[in-house]
């Protein structure tokens, strides 16, 4: 087949910075000042800016751009590997997301300190000073080094805006628990537990304990993408991507959002979740089963609210009613979860929400699994996907 | 830890001291010349009075004996500690060590002292004690105890063959000092410095003079925290920076149970903080129980030395 993209995308504006032997700033400010000069010579505006391509070399976070130059939401980003491979190679990835509708302008950057800073020349050795090693700087003195720590202090300002308990933290283990019960590549295979034993596990950081955190586990996870006519020929009934989306909202850190007027949300996840919908013109009254990331209980909570599962604040009774459970209204990560099953960064995830939609889960639902959401990592920059029946 | 904290921690350990490891397990293989010829073998041990029958029998004994360093090898378990072990004392006392940060671990001496031959056909039983555990010590490799197991090898008279006692330094590891470090001192550990850059340094600098700036756009005064190089609203490269008062409203909190981290103090509290400048902030609380702390809580803050090299803002309750 011949790649549908011709005529589909546009350069509209370009820019280079002043170019020197010591810039005398951080790359985070050249990378800045490259993406605005573009954004000026284009005659657009920074929330003009959806998606950003950059290469795997490149030492600057997209968010971290995104947040100096005063970008809004980012729904694209993409980096190519390579060195110098990638200089096309980025264009490469603007041009995949715009002809697609996954981004309308994309940004596509490199910015370096070649020679006052990391230097080519110094091979492999030398420690980079990058934005990214800034940005946990602001944390780390303190103590807050852990995933556990940063979720933990999301989730206790939101247990406290909306009054949710513990026993919604316990209902999302437990569940996913029990479906991991079932599974024998479950590290919890055939291990109950009860509320006892889950308010009887120590304290991790306030207020997570151990069983409201996922596995550490060693184990990869693969789904293979083709298009419709290939997947018509092959062993089993194709499993269409419905929509899929990335997203990161304004003021977004990794981990860390803690600057938002009110950070005890996922604006993040809300973007995705709106352009999901949008793309497969689906809601969520057509998603029949999940597979919500779920690195940490709460996290599982707040994607149910994000994807319009239930109201804000809502998500607590949701559970509570059973919504997991394999029976409810949204039986959700019925692999057991990261919680229970493994820890794979969501990719287990993926395979679970298509064993889903295909009806082979170790613990498929009783009613007919026509749509499976599957969601990234919270707290970061995201997104999810909707996976449906090929038609 | 402070001084009251390492008083229950050590009052924990030296509990430990005259707890039975092993209580007196006979080795499940009486001595054997194929154990004697393999561990000969490996070590490259060629003395005749372990491995040569003939040579033995015309020896002043008679007979061939066990090697006497064997005696510790009996007992081994084997294949089966592949598969875990059962908790006794020495791993209870090691796991009390880990929690409290005493991570690192090294086998420092080894002393056998025998009192009888051993030959084929006897069986030996071993019996082990935690015996000692030493005072706080500052080492090369960080600071820690040193504990001590004494083990009793007798034969199936009940006879004493010998004693081994084997001594283990636990300890906080440190970071070791660069291969070019001109100097032999081991840092303590302290706390995980921020990398200082162009868009930080300025700010980290203010903080060891004691200060909390606060970066400020010089085109529209937009306050923005973290520092970065543009600002977001109307996108300025040009900023200057406000001290702040430090007076703040606690948003959310965490106390850091686990894991313990070396150079940090136990269960150190974290809160996001919201300055009466209006740019969120995150910083320790410090003077103050977990149990105490409530979201909307008023705090002041300063900035304090928490330990050799790091200077931090700490907020109390006001």
């Amino acid at each position: 087949m011949v790649a549908n993209i011709k005529d589909k995308t546009v350069i509209v504006g370009a820019y280079n910075t002043k170019f020197s032997k010591s810039s005398g700033v951080s790359e985070l400010s050249l990378a800045a000042q490259a993406v605005k000069g573009a954004i000026d010579d284009a005659g657009l505006k920074p929330e003009d800016i959806d998606g950003m391509a950059t290469f795997t070399m490149d030492t600057n976070d997209e968010i971290e751009v995104a947040r100096a130059v005063g970008c809004g939401e980012l729904t694209f980003w993409g980096r190519s590997h390579y060195g110098g491979g990638a200089a096309t190679g980025s264009l490469h990835q603007a041009v995949m997301a715009v002809s697609t509708g996954m981004a309308e302008c994309v940004a596509v950057f490199r910015a370096l300190n070649g020679r006052s800073g990391h230097r080519f020349s110094d091979g492999v050795s030398g420690a980079i000073t990058t934005a990214d090693a800034i940005h946990w700087g602001w944390y780390m003195p303190y103590g807050l080094l852990t995933p556990a720590s940063w979720v933990a202090m999301f989730t206790q300002r939101w247990m406290h805006n909306t009054g949710v308990t513990r026993d919604a933290l316990f209902e999302v283990a437990h569940a996913t628990r029990e479906y991991a019960v079932k599974n024998p590549n479950a590290f919890f295979h055939e291990r109950h537990f009860d509320r006892e034993e889950y308010d009887n596990a120590r304290m991790i950081a306030d207020p997570l304990q151990l069983f409201d955190c996922c596995q550490e586990s060693d184990g990869a996870s693969c789904v293979i993408v083709t298009t419709p006519e290939r997947a018509r020929d092959l062993r089993h009934p194709g499993v269409s991507v419905r929509g899929v989306s990335q997203a990161a909202a304004p003021d977004q850190e990794q981990m860390t959002s803690f600057y938002r007027e009110e950070f005890a949300g996922i604006p993040e996840m809300e973007t995705a979740a709106r352009n999901c919908y949008q793309m497969s013109d689906l809601t969520a009254d057509d998603i029949d089963a999940a597979v919500i990331y779920d690195a940490f209980s709460p996290i599982v909570l707040w994607q149910m609210e994000a994807w319009n599962f239930c109201g804000h604040g809502e998500s607590g009774d949701f559970v509570l009613d059973g919504a997991m459970r394999p029976g409810g209204r949204l039986p959700c990560n019925t692999h057991g979860g990261q919680l229970s099953e493994a820890y794979i960064h969501g990719v287990n995830g993926i395979v679970e929400a298509t064993r889903l939609v295909r009806g082979t889960s170790l613990n498929q639902p009783s009613k007919d699994v026509n749509h499976a959401l599957v969601t990234s990592g919270v707290g970061i920059p995201t997104g999810g996907a909707i996976l449906g029946k090929m038609n | 830890m402070n001084e009251q904290e390492q008083k229950a921690f050590e009052d924990e350990i030296y509990a430990f001291v005259g707890k039975v490891v092993y209580p007196t397990t006979p080795a499940p293989d009486d001595i054997n010349e194929t154990m004697i010829r393999q561990w000969s073998e490996i070590l490259g041990e060629t003395n005749p009075a372990y491995l040569d029958a003939d040579w033995a029998a015309n020896s002043s004994r008679g007979h061939t004996i066990s090697p006497p360093a064997m005696m510790y090898v009996w007992g081994q378990e084997g294949f089966q500690v592949t598969k875990g072990r059962a908790p006794n004392a020495m791993s209870t006392l090691v796991e009390t060590f880990n929690r409290h940060g005493f991570t690192g671990v090294l086998g420092t001496n080894v002393k056998q002292d025998y009192m009888k031959e051993s030959c084929i056909g006897d069986n030996i039983s071993v019996h082990m004690v935690i015996d000692n555990i030493s005072e706080r010590k500052t080492t090369a490799r960080g600071t820690g105890y040193f504990f001590e197991t004494l083990s009793t090898f007798t034969d199936q008279h009940d006879d004493v063959v010998g004693t081994q006692r084997f001594k283990v330094l636990k300890f906080i590891p440190q970071e070791q000092p660069a291969a070019a470090s001109d100097t032999d001192a081991l840092a303590v550990p302290t706390r995980i410095p921020s990398p200082r850059g162009h868009d930080n340094k300025w700010w980290w600098d203010a903080c060891d003079e004691g200060k909390v700036l606060i970066q400020r756009c010089k085109s529209c005064h937009t306050l923005r925290h973290p520092p970065r190089p543009m600002c977001g609203e109307c996108q300025s490269m040009e900023w200057d920076s406000i001290e702040s008062t430090l007076d703040g409203e606690v948003m959310s909190y965490t106390c850091l149970r686990h894991p313990v981290i070396p150079g940090y103090p136990k269960d150190p509290i974290c809160a996001v903080i919201k300055l009466a400048e209006g740019t969120h902030f995150v910083a320790n609380l410090v003077g103050c129980e977990y149990e105490d702390l409530r979201i909307g809580m008023k705090v002041k803050g300063k900035v304090e030395q928490v330990d050799e090299k790091t200077m931090l803002p700490q907020f109390y309750p006001v």
